[in-house]
């Protein structure tokens, strides 16, 4: 995949050099002109080094869902440019190719501009940091606000006449303004959200890279995972799903339900047989009890529309409750010992101070105590967001593909996120004009007819894996955020460029989780494939996300393609005692179900010690372009 | 008790693994002086020698003493107390017939520099109470020799002064053995701990003949972080000549992850009692059982990242927020120390 012409750097190729699978093409057609490559961007684009989002969006995205590429990078984009103004780094900029989304640092290199800059960083940041328990406690607020925002949204279903009250109350226009008005209501909402998301992101990231900084500084050997041990909180919000299942599993021991909660029979023969004894009907209050908000939970992150969360499939939650419970029945202690946890990070806190000089002692002390204060932050945002916020945004979603439906205008619920947000609005218009004048939906042919033909276009971006990147690569990756959050390192980029040397048998990764296994590798590109994940073997993903809490039960280890030390797949493994190498590039391209491979979670290496089997050889190394 | 003994009786009591055995008290070297005016004559031919500072006149004194001494065995008790020593050694160790080290440990060692220490001698591989206690006497002996006297005069020291105290080890069986630094002696870096060893004893290491196995140990927490396999081709299986390590044991790592971890809290605790980053002599017992086979030899300040001048990471005028600044733009990270030196031995 590398270009190598004589005498110039090897690069990846550009957007315009890419080609389409099979039956993908026509693809630009369905998303936001800006979001696609354009001539007129052409420049730009390929000056820039670009690498795919898959941590967010680990498939092709149907037109709809690049809504949260949008809102994502918006989000990043205001803060670190306008509003907190980073010296050196402002957002990341956006496309989508081939369906997948990348995303390309930008950087600021003029030191005037560097210097002013740093001074309104300073006050800006500055004021968050000083205040940031009391402002933390204000972006709860506003979450909560915006999360039952989106609940109070509706869309009135279309009758012959406009109810009653209409008349009655004198409100002078239709209830069906409130299907546009709700409309715009929903996709305002989410770019709120993700401006709220980005609020404490970077500033939490910030307090956290600076005290890494200090600790590799004084300990030049000191591991990763040893940093964020001695910062990582033990009972933040982002264990509490999890430790819902423990629980949960733990009282179906006491009550003596194992024998139906573990049965293969499904969630609602499960659910069914525990409603018919005193006992099982105790335990089901307990479940129901978790569910709001513990169950608001998605499999991924909720970037897309066709996501579980364990509430809408509870054989998710159910298969975890299933696996603790059996544990417990072998005699295993499955809490999570919260105390001793504590008190070993203090540990390891004392010791490594006492290790330091009294001047290294005094900012060792000063560093770790603003970490700890961010942390709590860049554990727990996802649930409000990620979970929390996204479980509601694609309920509402789906009401509206319902209301579609209902309209007569699409055949099923699913074909409303053919259309991207633009489209859908013009959609709608003409769904409400038309009813209002009392004429057949005007574009209804043509939206089908459009829908119809995307439909074989998104499977086909689907099919196909991403390759990792575009465009020139930096000589360093310098931006820590690209480092933390997405494992984009010098030493990745550089590997991603050699992948098509030949070297097959070994895969570099980031040290996620400490650990050497062998195994068998499963590869799943969805949460929807978790239950064919066998006990003992390698989960291979896209990413992982702590709702693969099952995942993580009966794996022995886990490749990611995509994340850095902080990325969910590493802290949950961590967390859990499993070797994981995650932000590997294309593992997921890579590997096949079934090949045996070694990983080390300490070099962050994945060597392939058997060939993937001949029968179900990958066809799909797109990693491979020109 | 001599500064030897001392040292040994000393990590022994802070519950150091050290090469079992037990010491002969200068009280007990005392007591044999005292015995049949061996002092008074010892005085005398001393006393004789007057301002003579020639050799042959010290080693004429010396061989007189020598007889004199050799006509007089160590008292009874002492020598039953040696013998109950012996055997409870065998039966501690497992070992029959115990081959030991008779190891001289003179008190005024300390008070004249450490060159006076190789002025008395160790026997190696002992065997039988009978055996030690015939080194026993040498060792009292060796206070007379000629070249003894020769460096007392010279430093203007009374030998009456000295008190000779024997220390009795079991000779080290060494199955592996090495060095240990309680800091990286390549980055310096104080949380981690460093392990090079390799088969047979420790010579093969501090001179650097055999590219050592590696271990690297996280100080806090004890994890092994780093194994890596070295080229051991040669080891000393007694002081003398290297012999070839047979095929099999050449690419195999020479400690067990057990042994490294014993080692590395061993020399965390050295660290500890001497406050600072220390050197560390082990061997590995192959006649001792496991889980007490690891042993300590010698244990040194660590001298060349100690005394370096280490920087704190962030200017500590600037402020948070200037660090926090330096940070997210990728400028702070200075370079791990300027210094390459590592330690050589």
């Amino acid at each position: 995949m590398t270009e190598t012409t004589p005498g110039s750097a090897a690069r990846f190729p550009f957007f315009s050099e890419s080609t389409s699978p099979a039956g993908g093409e026509g693809w630009e057609s369905m998303y936001p002109y800006y979001l696609v490559p354009s001539e007129e961007t052409t420049e730009h684009e390929n000056a820039q080094f670009w690498f795919a989002d898959t941590m967010h969006w680990s498939r092709g995205c149907h037109p709809f869902d690049s809504i949260g590429a949008e809102a994502v990078y918006l989000g990043v984009g205001t803060f670190s440019t306008r509003i907190f103004a980073l010296p050196v780094s402002l957002g990341l900029d956006v496309r989508v190719v081939n369906g997948y989304v990348y995303i390309s640092p930008l950087g600021v290199e003029d030191p005037a501009r560097i210097r002013e800059r740093v001074a309104i960083f300073q006050e800006r940041a500055g004021y968050y940091y000083a205040n940031w328990d009391e402002l933390y406690g204000k972006w709860k607020t506003k979450m909560e606000g915006a999360i039952d925002s989106l609940r109070t949204i509706e869309f009135p279903r279309l009758t012959e006449y406009d109810p009653a009250e209409v008349v009655s109350e004198a409100r002078g226009r239709s209830s069906a303004m409130a299907v546009i008005e709700n409309y715009h209501r929903l996709i305002d909402e989410f770019f709120s959200i993700w401006q709220y998301h980005f609020e404490f992101l970077n500033l939490g990231y910030g307090g956290y890279i600076t005290f890494f900084q200090f600790c590799k500084q004084a300990f030049p050997l000191i591991s990763e995972q040893s940093i964020s041990r001695m910062v990582a909180g033990v009972d933040v919000l982002a264990f509490r799903p999890d430790d819902e299942l423990r629980k949960l599993a733990a009282l179906s021991h006491e009550l003596g339900l194992n024998s139906i909660i573990t049965g293969d029979t499904g969630p609602d023969a499960i659910l069914a047989a525990l409603a018919e004894s005193t006992n099982g009907r105790t335990w089901l209050a307990a479940f129901e009890e978790a569910q709001d908000p513990w169950f608001n939970y998605f499999a991924e992150y909720g970037f897309t529309h066709d996501q579980e969360t364990w509430a809408s499939d509870l054989s998710i939650p159910l298969q975890g409750i299933s696996r603790y419970a059996l544990k417990i029945a072998n005699g295993e202690d499955i809490s999570r010992p919260i105390e001793r946890l504590r008190e070993e990070r203090d540990e390891i806190v004392d010791e490594y101070r006492a290790l330091l000089t009294g001047d290294e002692a005094r900012q060792f002390d000063e560093l770790l105590g603003l970490a700890r204060k961010v942390f709590p932050y860049i554990e727990e945002h996802n649930i409000y967001v990620e979970h929390w916020s996204h479980k509601v945004f694609w309920e509402k979603a789906w009401d509206l593909a319902r209301f579609l439906v209902d309209a007569g205008f699409l055949d099923t619920a699913e074909d409303m996120f053919y259309l991207n947000r633009f489209e859908l609005d013009t959609a709608l218009f003409d769904v409400v004009d038309s009813w209002a004048i009392g004429v057949p939906a005007r574009g209804k042919k043509r939206w089908q007819a459009e829908i119809a033909r995307r439909r074989p276009i998104v499977a086909a971006l689907q099919a196909a894996s991403a390759p990792p990147a575009y465009g020139i690569p930096p000589q360093q990756v310098t931006d820590p955020f690209a480092v933390m959050n997405y494992g984009v390192t010098t030493e990745r980029v550089q590997d991603w460029l050699g992948a098509s040397d030949g070297a097959t048998d070994k895969l570099n990764g980031i040290p996620g989780s400490l650990g050497i296994v062998e195994g068998t590798v499963r590869v799943l590109r969805s949460e929807k494939d978790l239950p064919l994940l066998q006990t003992g073997e390698i989960l291979v993903a896209p990413i992982t996300a702590p709702s693969w809490a099952a995942a993580f039960a009966v794996a022995t280890g886990v490749i990611t393609d995509i994340g850095g030390m902080m990325c969910h797949a590493a802290i949950v493994c961590r967390e859990y005692g499993i070797p994981a190498v995650v932000g590997t590039g294309f593992a997921t391209a890579r590997l096949t179900t079934g090949q045996r491979v070694r990983i080390d979670g300490k070099a962050g290496t994945v060597v392939v010690l058997e060939p993937a089997p001949e029968t179900v050889h990958a066809t799909d190394t797109a990693a491979v372009v020109s | 008790m001599g500064g030897k003994a001392a040292g040994l009786a000393q990590m022994t009591a802070e519950g150091l693994p050290v090469a079992p055995g037990f010491a002969v008290t200068a009280a007990a070297y005392r007591a044999y002086l005292e015995a049949d005016g061996l002092k008074e004559f010892t005085r005398r031919v001393l006393d004789g020698l007057g301002s003579g500072r020639d050799q042959a006149a010290f080693d004429d004194a010396a061989h007189r003493i020598s007889q004199r001494f050799a006509d007089v065995p160590i008292p009874a008790e002492v020598a039953d107390a040696v013998r109950g020593a012996y055997t409870k050694l065998c039966t501690e160790t497992g070992v029959e017939n115990i081959a030991v080290a008779v190891r001289s440990s003179a008190t005024a060692e300390d008070s004249v520099g450490a060159s006076f220490a190789g002025e008395f001698e160790t026997w190696v591989d002992i065997v039988g109470a009978d055996e030690v206690l015939k080194y026993v006497h040498e060792c009292y002996v060796s206070v007379f020799a000629g070249r003894v006297l020769s460096y007392l005069s010279e430093k203007d020291i009374d030998p009456h002064a000295i008190e000779m105290a024997v220390v009795i080890q079991k000779t080290v069986r060494a199955r592996a053995a090495g060095v240990m630094f309680t800091l990286s002696p390549t980055s310096g870096d104080r949380s981690k701990i460093v392990l090079e060893a390799s088969w047979g004893l420790g010579l093969s290491v501090v001179g650097g003949e055999v590219t050592p196995d590696r271990f690297v140990v996280d100080k806090v927490g004890l994890g092994i972080a780093d194994r890596s396999l070295g080229n051991k081709i040669i080891e000393y299986r007694s002081g003398d000549a290297p012999v070839d390590v047979p095929a099999e044991r050449r690419n195999i790592l020479c400690l067990q992850d057990d042994e490294v971890v014993a080692l590395a809290t061993l020399g965390k605790k050295l660290e500890r009692i001497h406050q600072a980053p220390q050197d560390i002599e082990f061997a590995v017992d192959e006649e001792l059982p496991e889980g007490s086979n690891v042993i300590l030899l010698q244990c040194r300040p660590e001298t060349v990242w100690s005394n370096a001048d280490r920087k704190p990471a962030f200017d500590a005028a600037a402020g948070m927020m200037s660090w926090i600044t330096g940070s997210i733009s990728g400028t702070a990270t200075p370079p791990a120390h300027a210094h390459g030196a590592s330690h050589q031995h």
